[in-house]
């Protein structure tokens, strides 16, 4: 099997070997450092981490004495580093991206214009698992939906000119995407083991964000509320991401709620508290739609509160995210993001699309049987890596797996061309080598839309591997947008 | 402030408190185990130890004959007994893990890293090769998470819940501390009269060691200036509010820490509290003895628990 990546788009050096401008001083540094050095500060890195405790538990794990099942997200002491004018173009096409995300599932939800028009064709939504008829004609504050939006974006060489390297949005993430504590995280370790760093790079902060978030939540209180009482809800300490939970609660200075800590009273909801109950009225939710009421969606939930739907469908209370947020990030959805991008903007899409076959169009699927060799085959709904087909690194078996899905369920699976990721120089085992690498920014939309320059870089550490999702062995990185 | 944070927190302190209590009565055994006596009188201690802890049947069904190594092994590793040192840090850091967001970063930092030394601890086998050291660092690790708490903590309700986990806890500790070593006492209430000079000696040794127990030799002699007594070791146990570790000085605390709570509910609460730092405050040593130590022990656990039921009444499990 051959896993050596196609020539790519490397973040540090040309094809020439020159190393690009906004990577020149660290790389100068990175050269001075004798490697006993760089070895050092990784351990320290991992020891602190595990005192502070930011680990995340993985399903179905145990170690070897059947108990901890908390593990630490590798972190790479290199950094990723984004120039002043690509960030400018990235955040733009974020902001731009999200609003028009978030103008689609006010319209589904509303009028339907975009089905009318046949922009998007209407059984994409109808069939959709996530659409919520609960949220028809119901009005939210704002008229927002997505609050916090993770986009997943990755850079591949430009089909025609591979030296230039393209943006390409991977994944819109609208119901309720993780990772940003490990932004903040990362930057807070990074300034702690590389000062020296710090002073030689115009980096862009990045630790305003919980105060944004706040800011957020509280621009899309219910009008009663003069002075919103904002929680943030989480399924409970054995999730995989309470760290990052707790971590955001304290950082906004709010409660951090389980369900069993909310009731419903005549339509609003409040919180146990030592002094009695007191009313919540914003509530940051990490827990899936399915899970937020029994008495509305799964009944043997019991990370939810009951009667929250009724209290939410009579805007007594906010939730971030909205519920049905999901009708906007499925995949089979994606490919007609940029249209929609036309539609409710008239503007041309500033990020691009990844080339999409969509497994429900019978030609699509012709191709996407035929060329299985070659793309990358996605579960409509799946997420996090599970359920995906690597055409070029997968086994004969393995594509034929697919294929046989794909014939029974097409409108189950989507495929595109495997990218090849740019790569970023990484501290592994041998020293500094190139690993793939992706990015996840945060878009945060209350009455404005607000981006904190960076994000989550992702890495994947393992040779030549395309899969970065922790929950596969990837890592993180620092990001670092230079100022201009 | 959520009333199941405010049940983490004080739960948090418990456990942190219990655990320290355990290591300190196991300590004072293991050392005395080292002095000459009877395997009989070796045997009485270890299951006078596990009936004061009500243990006794969990132990029984899970190991069967008493013996000193076993009993070890159940109080300190044994994660099936909830009592065990690791179960009590386990349920500590848990507690913590679950309310970090309203812990300082150090407070959290101080439990988790307790944690994770004690598996690297227990794995090298660190507590069979020298107890006494295991038994101080256990000690060492409540110390820092109360310094911790006390010197970075906003003094708000988090604390209070804290401070109220960790009196009523050591309460209950103390006084079931002094009931073993009363009930196991030589000749109780006549040692001071020992003639004999082998006799002196053992109870010499057997009231200072419980003096150790809760770091109080030192403090004897500085109060009392002279020889050991059960009645002094008693009385400074029992209603010196000047000794961190009595009982006086536990409901004191649990008072006050109450005072800063209370809301619309907890007047019982405040009543039954204060009622037992009253008697504390006005009681006489004498009495106490004349009426029998075990009965006022056995009765005054049983209102510190009742006091227990009633603050999470109040405050940690509200009915809606």
């Amino acid at each position: 099997m051959d896993v050596t990546p196609r020539p790519g788009y490397d973040e540090m050096t040309a094809a020439d070997g020159r190393v690009r401008p906004h990577y020149a001083a660290y790389a100068r540094w990175l050269a001075e450092q004798p490697p006993e050095n760089m070895a050092a500060r990784r351990s320290q890195a991992e020891l602190l981490f595990r005192r502070v405790g930011i680990t995340f538990a993985v399903y179905g794990d145990k170690d070897e004495e059947g108990a901890g099942t908390e593990r630490l997200i590798p972190f790479d002491v290199i950094p990723r580093i984004i120039p002043a004018h690509e960030w400018q173009l990235l955040q733009r096409g974020l902001v731009q991206r999200v609003t028009a995300l978030n103008r689609f599932i006010h319209d589904i939800y509303h009028g339907q214009e975009i089905l009318r028009a046949g922009v998007v064709p209407a059984e994409a939504v109808r069939h959709n698992a996530q659409y919520r008829a609960e949220m028809q004609g119901l009005a939210v504050p704002g008229d927002v939906y997505a609050h916090v939006a993770g986009i997943d974006i990755v850079r591949a060489p430009k089909p025609g000119a591979p030296e230039e390297g393209e943006f390409y949005v991977l994944e819109d993430n609208l119901r309720v995407p993780s990772g940003v504590s490990y932004m903040l995280e990362d930057r807070s370790m990074m300034m702690r083991l590389f000062p020296e760093l710090f002073r030689d790079h115009r980096v862009a902060p990045v630790a305003h964000y919980p105060d944004l978030l706040l800011q957020t939540l509280r621009s899309v209180a219910p009008p009663h509320a003069a002075e919103p009482t904002v929680v943030v809800l989480t399924p409970g300490i054995y999730n995989s991401a309470y760290f990052e939970h707790a971590f955001l609660a304290q950082q906004m200075g709010v409660e951090l709620v389980e369900g069993q800590d909310l009731f419903t009273r005549d339509g609003y909801v409040y919180m146990r508290t030592t002094r009695g109950p007191q009313r919540v009225d914003v509530i940051y939710r990490r827990i899936d739609d399915d899970f937020l009421d029994p008495l509305a969606f799964r009944a043997d939930s019991v990370l939810g509160c009951a009667g929250l739907l009724d209290a939410y469908r009579r805007g007594h209370v906010t939730l971030c995210n909205a519920i049905g947020t999901g009708v906007a990030d499925d995949k089979s959805i994606y490919p007609y993001v940029p249209k929609m991008i036309e539609f409710y903007l008239g503007e041309t899409a500033i990020l691009s699309n990844v080339p999409t076959y969509a497994g429900r169009d019978p030609r699509d699927l012709a191709y996407i049987i035929a060329h299985l060799d070659e793309l990358v085959v996605k579960e409509v709904h799946g997420a996090g890596g599970y359920g995906m087909l690597i055409g070029p690194m997968a086994s004969r078996a393995e594509r034929e797996r697919f294929a046989a899905a794909l014939r029974a369920q097409p409108e189950q699976y989507i495929a595109q061309p495997t990218l090849s990721l740019s790569t970023c120089p990484t501290y592994v085992e041998q020293g500094v080598a190139p690993r793939h690498i992706d990015l996840r920014p945060f878009v945060l939309s209350g009455r404005t839309v607000k981006v904190v320059p960076g994000g989550l870089t992702r890495v994947a550490l393992r040779e030549g591997s395309l899969v970065v999702n922790s929950s596969q062995g990837g890592g993180t990185k620092d990001t670092w947008v230079l100022e201009p | 402030m959520l009333s199941r944070t405010a049940d983490h927190l004080f739960w948090m302190a418990r456990y942190t408190e219990r655990a320290e209590n355990t290591a300190r009565m196991l300590d004072v055994h293991v050392q005395t185990a080292l002095l000459p006596q009877t395997d009989d009188g070796a045997r009485r201690d270890w299951e006078g130890l596990l009936r004061i802890s009500e243990l006794m049947p969990a132990y029984t069904a899970a190991y069967g004959a008493v013996s000193a190594r076993d009993v070890l092994h159940f109080m300190v590793r044994d994660e099936l007994n909830p009592s065990s040192i690791a179960s009590c840090l386990r349920a500590a850091r848990e507690n913590a893990r679950a309310v970090r967001g309203v812990l300082t970063t150090e407070l959290w930092e101080a439990h988790n890293q307790t944690w994770l030394e004690l598996q690297r601890l227990l794995k090298a086998g660190e507590f069979e090769r020298d107890p006494g050291g295991f038994f101080e660092w256990v000690k060492f690790r409540s110390h820092v998470s109360r310094g911790v708490a006390y010197g970075t903590m906003l003094q708000d309700e988090a604390f209070h819940f804290l401070r109220l986990g960790t009196f009523l806890e050591r309460a209950d500790n103390t006084a079931r501390m002094l009931d073993v070593k009363f009930h196991g006492a030589p000749a109780a209430g006549e040692a001071v009269a020992g003639t004999h000079s082998a006799e002196a000696t053992r109870d010499f040794y057997h009231w200072s060691s419980i003096l150790r127990s809760v770091s109080a030799f030192e403090i004897y002699r500085k109060v009392y200036r002279s020889g050991i007594t059960p009645e002094r070791v008693a009385e400074l146990l029992i209603l010196r509010a000047d000794m961190p570790r009595s009982l006086a000085a536990c409901m004191e605390e649990v008072v006050r820490n109450l005072e800063s709570l209370h809301n619309d509910h907890s007047a019982e609460a405040q009543r039954l509290a204060g009622r037992l730092r009253a008697e504390l405050r006005f009681a006489r040593i004498d009495e106490i003895l004349a009426n029998g130590l075990h009965a006022f022990l056995t009765q005054f656990l049983e209102r510190v628990n009742a006091l227990g039921t009633r603050i999470s009444q109040t405050f940690l499990l509200p009915v809606a």
